[in-house]
Protein backbone atom coordinates (compact mmCIF):
# COMPACT_ATOMS: atom_id res chain seq x y z
CA UNK A 1 0.00 0.00 0.00
CA UNK A 2 1.13 3.53 -1.09
CA UNK A 3 2.19 5.85 1.80
CA UNK A 4 -0.64 8.66 -0.22
CA UNK A 5 -3.18 7.73 -2.15
CA UNK A 6 -5.71 10.49 -3.52
CA UNK A 7 -8.14 9.42 -5.37
CA UNK A 8 -10.65 11.41 -7.58
CA UNK A 9 -9.80 14.33 -5.99
CA UNK A 10 -11.90 17.48 -7.17
CA UNK A 11 -11.25 21.23 -5.97
CA UNK A 12 -12.86 24.36 -7.37
CA UNK A 13 -12.46 27.96 -6.18
CA UNK A 14 -15.15 30.26 -6.62
CA UNK A 15 -16.73 28.37 -9.29
CA UNK A 16 -13.75 27.45 -11.19
CA UNK A 17 -12.85 23.96 -11.39
CA UNK A 18 -8.94 24.17 -10.12
CA UNK A 19 -9.25 20.02 -10.27
CA UNK A 20 -10.91 17.83 -12.25
CA UNK A 21 -10.44 14.80 -10.33
CA UNK A 22 -6.98 13.44 -10.30
CA UNK A 23 -5.85 10.00 -9.08
CA UNK A 24 -2.33 9.31 -8.00
CA UNK A 25 -0.59 7.88 -5.58
CA UNK A 26 3.09 8.35 -3.80
CA UNK A 27 4.95 4.91 -2.58
CA UNK A 28 6.65 4.86 0.42
CA UNK A 29 10.38 6.29 0.51
CA UNK A 30 10.44 7.84 -2.78
CA UNK A 31 10.68 10.85 -4.96
CA UNK A 32 7.44 11.50 -6.63
CA UNK A 33 7.21 14.57 -8.72
CA UNK A 34 3.73 16.63 -10.20
CA UNK A 35 4.89 18.64 -13.27
CA UNK A 36 2.55 21.01 -15.44
CA UNK A 37 2.18 24.34 -16.27
CA UNK A 38 1.31 27.68 -14.16
CA UNK A 39 -2.37 27.09 -13.32
CA UNK A 40 -2.25 23.41 -13.92
CA UNK A 41 -3.51 22.73 -10.13
CA UNK A 42 -0.08 21.32 -8.64
CA UNK A 43 -0.39 24.44 -5.59
CA UNK A 44 -3.66 23.26 -5.09
CA UNK A 45 -2.92 19.52 -4.82
CA UNK A 46 -0.81 20.23 -2.39
CA UNK A 47 -3.05 22.62 -0.56
CA UNK A 48 -5.74 20.51 -0.77
CA UNK A 49 -3.74 17.68 0.66
CA UNK A 50 -2.56 19.97 3.65
CA UNK A 51 -6.16 20.94 4.27
CA UNK A 52 -5.70 24.80 3.53
CA UNK A 53 -8.43 24.34 0.62
CA UNK A 54 -11.70 22.64 1.06
CA UNK A 55 -11.66 19.62 -1.29
CA UNK A 56 -15.10 18.97 -3.09
CA UNK A 57 -15.36 15.36 -3.61
CA UNK A 58 -12.53 12.58 -3.85
CA UNK A 59 -10.29 11.18 -1.47
CA UNK A 60 -7.27 11.32 0.33
CA UNK A 61 -5.89 8.76 2.71
CA UNK A 62 -2.11 8.40 3.94
CA UNK A 63 -1.02 5.57 5.32
CA UNK A 64 -4.43 3.61 5.29
CA UNK A 65 -6.23 6.48 7.48
CA UNK A 66 -8.31 8.76 5.88
CA UNK A 67 -7.38 12.75 5.95
CA UNK A 68 -9.48 14.36 3.46
CA UNK A 69 -11.50 16.39 6.02
CA UNK A 70 -9.07 16.61 8.46
CA UNK A 71 -7.73 20.39 9.41
CA UNK A 72 -4.21 21.30 8.65
CA UNK A 73 -3.04 20.87 12.31
CA UNK A 74 -3.98 17.21 12.45
CA UNK A 75 -2.70 16.50 8.70
CA UNK A 76 0.78 18.12 10.23
CA UNK A 77 0.25 15.54 13.26
CA UNK A 78 -0.12 12.59 11.08
CA UNK A 79 3.05 13.82 9.48
CA UNK A 80 2.48 15.54 6.32
CA UNK A 81 4.74 18.66 6.53
CA UNK A 82 4.82 21.38 3.30
CA UNK A 83 7.79 23.38 2.32
CA UNK A 84 5.39 26.14 0.87
CA UNK A 85 6.58 28.15 -2.33
CA UNK A 86 8.42 30.68 -2.11
CA UNK A 87 9.77 29.76 1.19
CA UNK A 88 7.88 31.90 3.43
CA UNK A 89 10.27 31.61 6.05
CA UNK A 90 9.20 34.04 9.08
CA UNK A 91 11.69 36.68 8.59
CA UNK A 92 10.71 38.53 12.01
CA UNK A 93 11.41 35.45 13.90
CA UNK A 94 15.53 33.78 14.00
CA UNK A 95 16.61 30.89 12.13
CA UNK A 96 16.64 28.68 15.34
CA UNK A 97 13.10 30.32 16.26
CA UNK A 98 12.13 28.87 12.68
CA UNK A 99 13.20 25.54 13.18
CA UNK A 100 11.25 25.85 16.57
CA UNK A 101 7.87 27.05 15.30
CA UNK A 102 8.58 23.51 12.62
CA UNK A 103 8.51 21.66 15.79
CA UNK A 104 5.28 23.08 17.28
CA UNK A 105 3.40 20.42 17.53
CA UNK A 106 5.90 18.22 19.69
CA UNK A 107 6.10 18.07 23.46
CA UNK A 108 9.46 16.38 24.28
CA UNK A 109 12.23 18.93 24.29
CA UNK A 110 14.89 16.18 24.15
CA UNK A 111 14.04 15.61 21.05
CA UNK A 112 13.14 18.77 20.28
CA UNK A 113 17.06 19.56 20.84
CA UNK A 114 17.96 16.41 18.81
CA UNK A 115 15.60 17.23 15.79
CA UNK A 116 17.57 20.46 15.98
CA UNK A 117 20.56 18.78 15.91
CA UNK A 118 19.99 16.95 13.21
CA UNK A 119 19.17 19.40 11.17
CA UNK A 120 22.63 21.70 11.42
CA UNK A 121 24.08 18.79 10.89
CA UNK A 122 22.77 18.70 7.38
CA UNK A 123 22.22 22.40 6.70
CA UNK A 124 25.52 23.57 8.68
CA UNK A 125 25.17 27.11 7.68
CA UNK A 126 21.71 27.43 9.97
CA UNK A 127 24.03 26.64 12.99
CA UNK A 128 26.54 29.24 12.01
CA UNK A 129 23.05 32.16 11.69
CA UNK A 130 20.73 30.86 14.49
CA UNK A 131 20.76 34.09 16.01
CA UNK A 132 20.29 35.70 12.97
CA UNK A 133 16.40 37.23 11.97
CA UNK A 134 15.52 34.72 9.26
CA UNK A 135 14.91 37.63 6.99
CA UNK A 136 18.53 38.57 6.39
CA UNK A 137 19.44 35.29 5.12
CA UNK A 138 19.97 34.67 1.34
CA UNK A 139 17.15 33.16 -0.77
CA UNK A 140 19.02 29.52 -0.94
CA UNK A 141 20.11 29.65 2.78
CA UNK A 142 16.05 30.69 3.07
CA UNK A 143 15.44 27.68 1.20
CA UNK A 144 17.49 25.43 3.66
CA UNK A 145 16.27 26.93 6.49
CA UNK A 146 12.25 26.04 4.98
CA UNK A 147 13.50 22.70 4.54
CA UNK A 148 14.91 22.00 7.80
CA UNK A 149 11.77 23.84 9.67
CA UNK A 150 9.90 20.86 7.93
CA UNK A 151 12.23 18.08 9.11
CA UNK A 152 11.28 19.65 12.70
CA UNK A 153 8.18 18.24 12.51
CA UNK A 154 9.55 14.62 12.25
CA UNK A 155 7.67 14.24 8.80
CA UNK A 156 6.52 10.87 6.93
CA UNK A 157 5.87 13.29 3.87
CA UNK A 158 7.46 15.93 2.46
CA UNK A 159 5.57 18.22 0.00
CA UNK A 160 7.58 20.83 -1.70
CA UNK A 161 6.32 23.60 -3.62
CA UNK A 162 9.05 25.04 -6.34
CA UNK A 163 11.75 24.93 -4.45
CA UNK A 164 13.95 25.55 -6.99
CA UNK A 165 12.20 28.80 -7.73
CA UNK A 166 13.98 31.87 -7.79
CA UNK A 167 17.05 30.29 -7.24
CA UNK A 168 20.58 30.86 -8.64
CA UNK A 169 21.72 27.18 -11.16
CA UNK A 170 24.38 26.48 -8.34
CA UNK A 171 21.90 26.73 -5.56
CA UNK A 172 19.28 24.77 -6.96
CA UNK A 173 22.19 21.95 -7.71
CA UNK A 174 22.66 21.92 -3.79
CA UNK A 175 18.69 21.84 -3.07
CA UNK A 176 18.25 18.74 -5.58
CA UNK A 177 21.05 16.86 -3.76
CA UNK A 178 19.16 17.82 -0.67
CA UNK A 179 16.25 16.14 -1.57
CA UNK A 180 17.82 12.98 -3.03
CA UNK A 181 19.75 13.00 0.78
CA UNK A 182 16.33 13.20 2.24
CA UNK A 183 14.75 10.24 0.29
CA UNK A 184 18.09 8.00 0.71
CA UNK A 185 17.23 8.52 4.52
CA UNK A 186 13.97 7.29 4.43
CA UNK A 187 11.75 10.51 4.15
CA UNK A 188 8.92 10.29 1.38
CA UNK A 189 8.54 13.44 -1.31
CA UNK A 190 6.90 15.10 -2.87
CA UNK A 191 7.53 17.43 -5.49
CA UNK A 192 6.38 19.80 -7.44
CA UNK A 193 8.36 22.01 -9.87
CA UNK A 194 8.12 24.13 -12.70
CA UNK A 195 11.76 23.18 -13.68
CA UNK A 196 10.56 19.77 -15.01
CA UNK A 197 13.68 18.39 -16.30
CA UNK A 198 15.57 18.35 -12.78
CA UNK A 199 12.61 17.09 -10.94
CA UNK A 200 12.20 14.22 -13.22
CA UNK A 201 15.73 13.50 -13.66
CA UNK A 202 15.68 13.24 -9.88
CA UNK A 203 12.45 11.70 -9.18
CA UNK A 204 11.13 8.46 -9.12
CA UNK A 205 7.74 8.74 -10.02
CA UNK A 206 5.98 11.60 -12.36
CA UNK A 207 2.45 13.02 -13.36
CA UNK A 208 1.71 15.31 -15.75
CA UNK A 209 -0.66 17.51 -14.64
CA UNK A 210 -3.05 19.84 -17.38
CA UNK A 211 -5.36 22.20 -16.32
CA UNK A 212 -6.51 20.51 -13.59
CA UNK A 213 -6.22 16.96 -14.54
CA UNK A 214 -3.25 14.40 -14.95
CA UNK A 215 -2.31 13.41 -18.40
CA UNK A 216 0.25 11.22 -18.35
CA UNK A 217 2.53 9.51 -15.75
CA UNK A 218 5.25 6.87 -15.53
CA UNK A 219 9.03 6.60 -13.84
CA UNK A 220 10.41 9.75 -14.01
CA UNK A 221 12.99 8.42 -16.46
CA UNK A 222 10.33 7.33 -18.68
CA UNK A 223 8.93 10.82 -19.27
CA UNK A 224 12.28 12.38 -19.66
CA UNK A 225 12.00 10.11 -22.38
CA UNK A 226 8.22 10.87 -23.58
CA UNK A 227 7.70 12.78 -26.57
CA UNK A 228 4.61 14.60 -25.48
CA UNK A 229 6.82 15.56 -22.14
CA UNK A 230 9.97 16.79 -24.02
CA UNK A 231 7.95 18.81 -26.24
CA UNK A 232 5.48 20.45 -23.57
CA UNK A 233 7.70 20.62 -21.15
CA UNK A 234 11.56 20.21 -21.53
CA UNK A 235 11.80 22.60 -24.77
CA UNK A 236 15.33 24.30 -23.17
CA UNK A 237 16.54 20.40 -22.33
CA UNK A 238 16.31 19.22 -26.08
CA UNK A 239 17.67 22.47 -27.57
CA UNK A 240 20.20 22.23 -25.57
CA UNK A 241 20.82 18.37 -26.17
CA UNK A 242 20.88 18.31 -29.75
CA UNK A 243 23.40 20.28 -31.83
CA UNK A 244 22.86 21.61 -35.03
CA UNK A 245 22.61 19.05 -37.79
CA UNK A 246 22.36 16.19 -35.51
CA UNK A 247 20.32 13.03 -35.98
CA UNK A 248 16.73 13.72 -34.74
CA UNK A 249 15.83 12.18 -31.71
CA UNK A 250 14.70 8.68 -31.43
CA UNK A 251 11.07 8.26 -31.45
CA UNK A 252 9.92 7.42 -27.00
CA UNK A 253 10.16 3.72 -26.63
CA UNK B 1 13.05 76.01 41.11
CA UNK B 2 11.19 74.44 44.23
CA UNK B 3 8.65 76.78 43.53
CA UNK B 4 8.69 75.80 39.92
CA UNK B 5 8.23 71.98 41.50
CA UNK B 6 6.09 71.97 43.29
CA UNK B 7 3.44 73.99 41.47
CA UNK B 8 4.07 71.16 38.84
CA UNK B 9 4.52 67.64 40.33
CA UNK B 10 0.71 67.12 40.66
CA UNK B 11 0.43 67.05 37.01
CA UNK B 12 3.75 65.34 36.56
CA UNK B 13 2.10 62.72 38.67
CA UNK B 14 -1.32 63.29 36.81
CA UNK B 15 0.52 62.42 33.52
CA UNK B 16 2.21 59.32 34.39
CA UNK B 17 -0.58 57.90 35.98
CA UNK B 18 -3.18 58.54 32.93
CA UNK B 19 -0.21 57.38 30.80
CA UNK B 20 -0.33 54.05 32.34
CA UNK B 21 -3.94 53.94 32.40
CA UNK B 22 -3.76 54.92 28.53
CA UNK B 23 -0.68 52.43 27.63
CA UNK B 24 -2.78 49.57 29.28
CA UNK B 25 -5.71 50.27 26.89
CA UNK B 26 -3.34 51.01 23.97
CA UNK B 27 -1.65 47.12 23.97
CA UNK B 28 -4.88 45.87 23.01
CA UNK B 29 -5.32 47.76 20.29
CA UNK B 30 -1.74 47.47 19.60
CA UNK B 31 -1.42 43.87 19.64
CA UNK B 32 -5.11 43.10 17.53
CA UNK B 33 -3.62 45.46 14.93
CA UNK B 34 -0.65 43.45 14.97
CA UNK B 35 -2.28 40.00 14.50
CA UNK B 36 -5.50 40.76 12.75
CA UNK B 37 -4.66 44.26 10.28
CA UNK B 38 -8.02 45.57 12.31
CA UNK B 39 -8.27 48.41 14.57
CA UNK B 40 -11.04 47.24 17.20
CA UNK B 41 -12.96 50.21 17.76
CA UNK B 42 -15.07 48.13 20.56
CA UNK B 43 -12.11 47.90 22.63
CA UNK B 44 -12.56 50.93 24.07
CA UNK B 45 -16.07 50.16 25.05
CA UNK B 46 -14.74 46.58 26.55
CA UNK B 47 -12.94 48.69 28.92
CA UNK B 48 -16.21 50.95 29.76
CA UNK B 49 -18.34 47.54 30.08
CA UNK B 50 -15.48 46.55 32.63
CA UNK B 51 -16.08 49.41 34.41
CA UNK B 52 -19.32 49.08 34.27
CA UNK B 53 -19.01 45.21 36.09
CA UNK B 54 -16.98 46.57 38.85
CA UNK B 55 -19.83 48.69 39.54
CA UNK B 56 -22.54 46.09 39.84
CA UNK B 57 -20.68 43.29 41.06
CA UNK B 58 -19.19 45.45 43.55
CA UNK B 59 -22.69 46.40 45.21
CA UNK B 60 -23.58 42.71 45.88
CA UNK B 61 -20.51 41.27 46.13
CA UNK B 62 -17.20 41.45 48.55
CA UNK B 63 -14.19 42.53 46.24
CA UNK B 64 -12.02 39.83 46.58
CA UNK B 65 -15.01 38.44 44.41
CA UNK B 66 -16.14 41.42 42.38
CA UNK B 67 -12.66 41.70 41.02
CA UNK B 68 -10.98 38.75 39.50
CA UNK B 69 -14.55 38.29 38.25
CA UNK B 70 -14.68 41.59 36.41
CA UNK B 71 -11.63 40.37 35.07
CA UNK B 72 -12.75 36.97 33.97
CA UNK B 73 -16.27 38.55 32.48
CA UNK B 74 -14.29 41.34 30.69
CA UNK B 75 -11.87 38.80 29.12
CA UNK B 76 -14.67 36.57 27.89
CA UNK B 77 -16.43 39.38 26.28
CA UNK B 78 -13.30 40.36 24.46
CA UNK B 79 -13.08 36.49 23.26
CA UNK B 80 -16.74 36.67 22.98
CA UNK B 81 -16.67 39.83 20.79
CA UNK B 82 -13.73 38.02 18.46
CA UNK B 83 -15.78 34.72 17.92
CA UNK B 84 -18.73 36.44 16.90
CA UNK B 85 -17.79 40.00 14.89
CA UNK B 86 -14.73 39.11 13.64
CA UNK B 87 -14.33 35.22 13.54
CA UNK B 88 -16.60 34.80 10.71
CA UNK B 89 -15.08 37.43 8.62
CA UNK B 90 -11.83 36.08 8.57
CA UNK B 91 -11.64 36.00 4.75
CA UNK B 92 -13.61 39.20 3.97
CA UNK B 93 -11.98 41.88 2.78
CA UNK B 94 -10.29 44.09 5.90
CA UNK B 95 -13.36 47.13 5.49
CA UNK B 96 -15.95 44.62 6.48
CA UNK B 97 -14.02 43.54 9.53
CA UNK B 98 -13.88 47.16 10.51
CA UNK B 99 -17.43 47.98 10.38
CA UNK B 100 -18.01 45.00 12.27
CA UNK B 101 -16.11 46.25 15.09
CA UNK B 102 -17.36 49.72 14.56
CA UNK B 103 -20.91 47.85 15.12
CA UNK B 104 -19.93 45.83 18.39
CA UNK B 105 -18.69 49.74 19.70
CA UNK B 106 -21.75 51.15 19.15
CA UNK B 107 -23.96 47.65 20.22
CA UNK B 108 -21.97 47.75 23.32
CA UNK B 109 -22.27 51.61 24.24
CA UNK B 110 -26.07 51.32 23.80
CA UNK B 111 -26.59 48.07 25.60
CA UNK B 112 -25.02 50.21 28.55
CA UNK B 113 -27.14 52.87 28.06
CA UNK B 114 -30.23 49.97 27.72
CA UNK B 115 -29.03 48.20 30.95
CA UNK B 116 -27.79 51.60 33.08
CA UNK B 117 -30.12 54.05 32.03
CA UNK B 118 -27.43 56.49 31.37
CA UNK B 119 -26.86 57.69 34.75
CA UNK B 120 -23.55 58.14 36.04
CA UNK B 121 -22.48 55.26 38.16
CA UNK B 122 -19.88 55.93 40.90
CA UNK B 123 -17.12 53.94 40.85
CA UNK B 124 -16.52 51.83 43.88
CA UNK B 125 -13.75 52.47 46.37
CA UNK B 126 -10.75 50.11 45.86
CA UNK B 127 -9.08 49.91 49.51
CA UNK B 128 -5.51 51.16 49.57
CA UNK B 129 -5.25 52.37 45.93
CA UNK B 130 -7.73 55.03 46.77
CA UNK B 131 -6.07 56.12 49.58
CA UNK B 132 -4.96 59.81 49.49
CA UNK B 133 -1.19 60.26 49.90
CA UNK B 134 1.32 62.80 50.02
CA UNK B 135 3.85 63.38 47.86
CA UNK B 136 6.18 65.93 48.71
CA UNK B 137 3.88 69.32 48.25
CA UNK B 138 1.21 66.84 45.70
CA UNK B 139 -1.76 65.07 47.52
CA UNK B 140 -3.21 62.63 45.32
CA UNK B 141 -4.47 58.62 45.33
CA UNK B 142 -2.25 55.63 45.56
CA UNK B 143 -3.23 54.47 42.01
CA UNK B 144 -1.28 57.45 40.71
CA UNK B 145 1.83 55.83 41.49
CA UNK B 146 0.60 52.33 41.40
CA UNK B 147 -0.40 52.78 37.85
CA UNK B 148 3.31 53.44 36.08
CA UNK B 149 4.62 50.61 38.16
CA UNK B 150 1.77 48.04 37.21
CA UNK B 151 1.85 48.90 33.76
CA UNK B 152 5.97 48.60 33.86
CA UNK B 153 5.43 45.16 35.59
CA UNK B 154 2.60 43.85 32.99
CA UNK B 155 4.35 45.20 29.95
CA UNK B 156 7.73 43.83 30.79
CA UNK B 157 5.42 40.64 31.67
CA UNK B 158 3.47 40.59 28.53
CA UNK B 159 7.00 41.23 26.44
CA UNK B 160 9.02 38.24 27.91
CA UNK B 161 5.79 36.36 26.91
CA UNK B 162 5.92 37.31 23.31
CA UNK B 163 9.94 36.96 23.48
CA UNK B 164 10.40 33.76 25.18
CA UNK B 165 7.52 31.07 25.10
CA UNK B 166 5.58 28.97 22.51
CA UNK B 167 2.64 31.30 22.45
CA UNK B 168 4.68 34.34 22.00
CA UNK B 169 6.12 32.73 19.07
CA UNK B 170 3.35 31.65 18.31
CA UNK B 171 1.76 35.24 18.03
CA UNK B 172 4.71 36.49 16.02
CA UNK B 173 4.64 33.49 13.40
CA UNK B 174 0.74 34.23 12.96
CA UNK B 175 1.10 38.41 12.92
CA UNK B 176 3.48 37.85 9.57
CA UNK B 177 2.04 34.80 7.88
CA UNK B 178 -1.55 32.89 8.54
CA UNK B 179 -0.89 30.48 5.95
CA UNK B 180 2.33 29.04 6.93
CA UNK B 181 1.73 29.33 10.57
CA UNK B 182 -1.51 26.50 9.83
CA UNK B 183 1.44 24.55 8.16
CA UNK B 184 3.77 24.37 11.08
CA UNK B 185 0.25 22.92 12.83
CA UNK B 186 -0.71 25.95 14.33
CA UNK B 187 -4.02 26.85 15.03
CA UNK B 188 -4.21 30.29 14.22
CA UNK B 189 -7.63 30.88 15.49
CA UNK B 190 -6.53 29.83 19.46
CA UNK B 191 -3.71 32.44 18.86
CA UNK B 192 -6.18 35.04 18.13
CA UNK B 193 -7.88 34.22 20.98
CA UNK B 194 -4.91 34.50 23.23
CA UNK B 195 -4.45 37.88 21.80
CA UNK B 196 -8.09 39.15 22.37
CA UNK B 197 -7.63 37.76 25.88
CA UNK B 198 -4.26 39.59 26.57
CA UNK B 199 -5.74 42.57 25.47
CA UNK B 200 -9.07 42.41 27.29
CA UNK B 201 -7.47 41.70 30.62
CA UNK B 202 -5.37 44.27 30.64
CA UNK B 203 -7.98 46.32 29.33
CA UNK B 204 -9.72 45.32 32.56
CA UNK B 205 -7.19 46.41 34.72
CA UNK B 206 -6.69 49.62 33.44
CA UNK B 207 -10.24 50.48 33.38
CA UNK B 208 -9.74 49.54 37.42
CA UNK B 209 -7.13 51.72 37.59
CA UNK B 210 -8.72 54.62 35.54
CA UNK B 211 -11.60 54.97 37.22
CA UNK B 212 -10.46 54.37 40.91
CA UNK B 213 -8.85 58.41 39.63
CA UNK B 214 -11.95 59.66 37.77
CA UNK B 215 -15.01 57.71 39.51
CA UNK B 216 -18.03 58.31 37.42
CA UNK B 217 -19.05 56.09 35.11
CA UNK B 218 -20.93 56.41 32.18
CA UNK B 219 -21.85 54.06 28.96
CA UNK B 220 -19.21 56.91 26.96
CA UNK B 221 -16.97 57.24 29.62
CA UNK B 222 -14.43 54.46 28.35
CA UNK B 223 -14.93 56.42 24.36
CA UNK B 224 -12.46 59.27 25.26
CA UNK B 225 -9.51 57.09 26.78
CA UNK B 226 -10.14 54.46 24.69
CA UNK B 227 -9.35 57.05 21.15
CA UNK B 228 -6.72 58.41 23.17
CA UNK B 229 -4.73 54.90 23.63
CA UNK B 230 -5.54 54.50 20.09
CA UNK B 231 -3.95 57.55 19.31
CA UNK B 232 -1.11 56.15 21.59
CA UNK B 233 -0.93 53.09 19.80
CA UNK B 234 -0.99 55.21 16.25
CA UNK B 235 2.01 57.21 17.86
CA UNK B 236 4.09 54.78 18.92
CA UNK B 237 3.88 52.60 15.84
CA UNK B 238 0.68 50.53 15.85
CA UNK B 239 1.72 46.52 15.99
CA UNK B 240 4.60 47.65 18.63
CA UNK B 241 4.03 47.14 22.30
CA UNK B 242 6.71 48.94 23.13
CA UNK B 243 5.69 51.96 20.87
CA UNK B 244 2.00 51.81 22.33
CA UNK B 245 3.73 51.86 26.02
CA UNK B 246 6.07 55.23 24.92
CA UNK B 247 3.53 57.12 22.70
CA UNK B 248 0.61 56.49 25.76
CA UNK B 249 3.16 57.79 28.38
CA UNK B 250 3.95 60.80 26.20
CA UNK B 251 0.32 61.25 25.38
CA UNK B 252 -0.50 61.48 29.28
CA UNK B 253 2.29 63.37 30.13
CA UNK B 254 2.03 66.30 27.11
CA UNK B 255 -1.87 66.29 27.97
CA UNK B 256 -1.52 67.16 31.58
CA UNK B 257 1.91 69.88 30.80
CA UNK B 258 -1.12 71.59 28.71
CA UNK B 259 -3.49 71.54 31.43
CA UNK B 260 -0.90 72.86 33.94
CA UNK B 261 -0.11 75.51 31.63
CA UNK B 262 -3.66 76.66 31.65
CA UNK B 263 -4.70 75.35 28.49
CA UNK B 264 -6.87 72.46 29.85
CA UNK B 265 -9.63 73.37 27.37
CA UNK B 266 -7.56 72.17 24.89
CA UNK B 267 -5.46 69.21 26.41
CA UNK B 268 -8.06 66.55 24.00
CA UNK B 269 -7.75 68.81 20.83
CA UNK B 270 -3.89 68.06 20.98
CA UNK B 271 -3.75 64.91 21.44
CA UNK B 272 -5.61 64.52 17.97
CA UNK B 273 -3.82 67.24 16.42
CA UNK B 274 -0.63 65.33 17.62
CA UNK B 275 -2.59 62.56 15.81
CA UNK B 276 -3.01 64.21 12.57
CA UNK B 277 0.31 65.36 12.61
CA UNK B 278 1.75 61.67 12.92
CA UNK B 279 -0.46 60.41 10.25
CA UNK B 280 0.97 63.42 7.98
CA UNK B 281 4.59 63.11 8.55
CA UNK B 282 5.62 59.70 10.15
CA UNK B 283 2.46 57.39 9.33
CA UNK B 284 4.45 54.17 10.68
CA UNK B 285 4.87 56.19 14.12
CA UNK B 286 7.66 55.60 16.40
CA UNK B 287 8.69 52.18 16.30
CA UNK B 288 6.48 50.83 13.70
CA UNK B 289 7.60 48.96 10.84
CA UNK B 290 7.38 49.46 7.45
CA UNK B 291 4.08 48.35 6.08
CA UNK B 292 4.64 44.95 4.52
CA UNK B 293 1.38 43.87 3.17
CA UNK B 294 0.78 40.04 3.99
CA UNK B 295 0.87 37.70 1.02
Amino acid sequence: MSLLNVRDLQVSYGGIEALKGITFKVDRGQIVTLIGANGAGKSTTLRAISGLVPVRTGSINFDGREITSLDTSSIVKEGIVMVPEGRRVFPNLSVLENLKIGAYLRRDQAEITAATEYVYERFPILRERHWQLAGTLSGGEQQMLAVGRALMARPRLIMMDEPSLGLAPLVVREIFSIIHRLRDEGITILLIEQNANAALRAADYGYVLESGSITIEGAGQDLLNNQKVRDAYLGQARKRKVPAGAMPLPKES
Amino acid sequence: MTEFISANLPYLLAGISVGGQYALIAIGYTMVYGILRLINFAHGDIFTVAAYCMVYMNATMPLYISLPLTIVFTVALGLAVERVAYKPLRDAPRMSIMISAIGVSYLLQNLMWYVTGGLAQQYPTIPWISSTISIYTATTKMVTLVTPVLTLVLVVLLVQLIKHTKIGMAMRAVSRDFETSRLMGIKINGVISVTFAIGSFLAAVGSMLYFSNYTAVTPTAGAMPGLKAFVAAVFGGIGSIPGAVIGAFIIGIAENIIKALGWTAFSDAFTFALLIVILIFKPTGLFGEAVHEKV
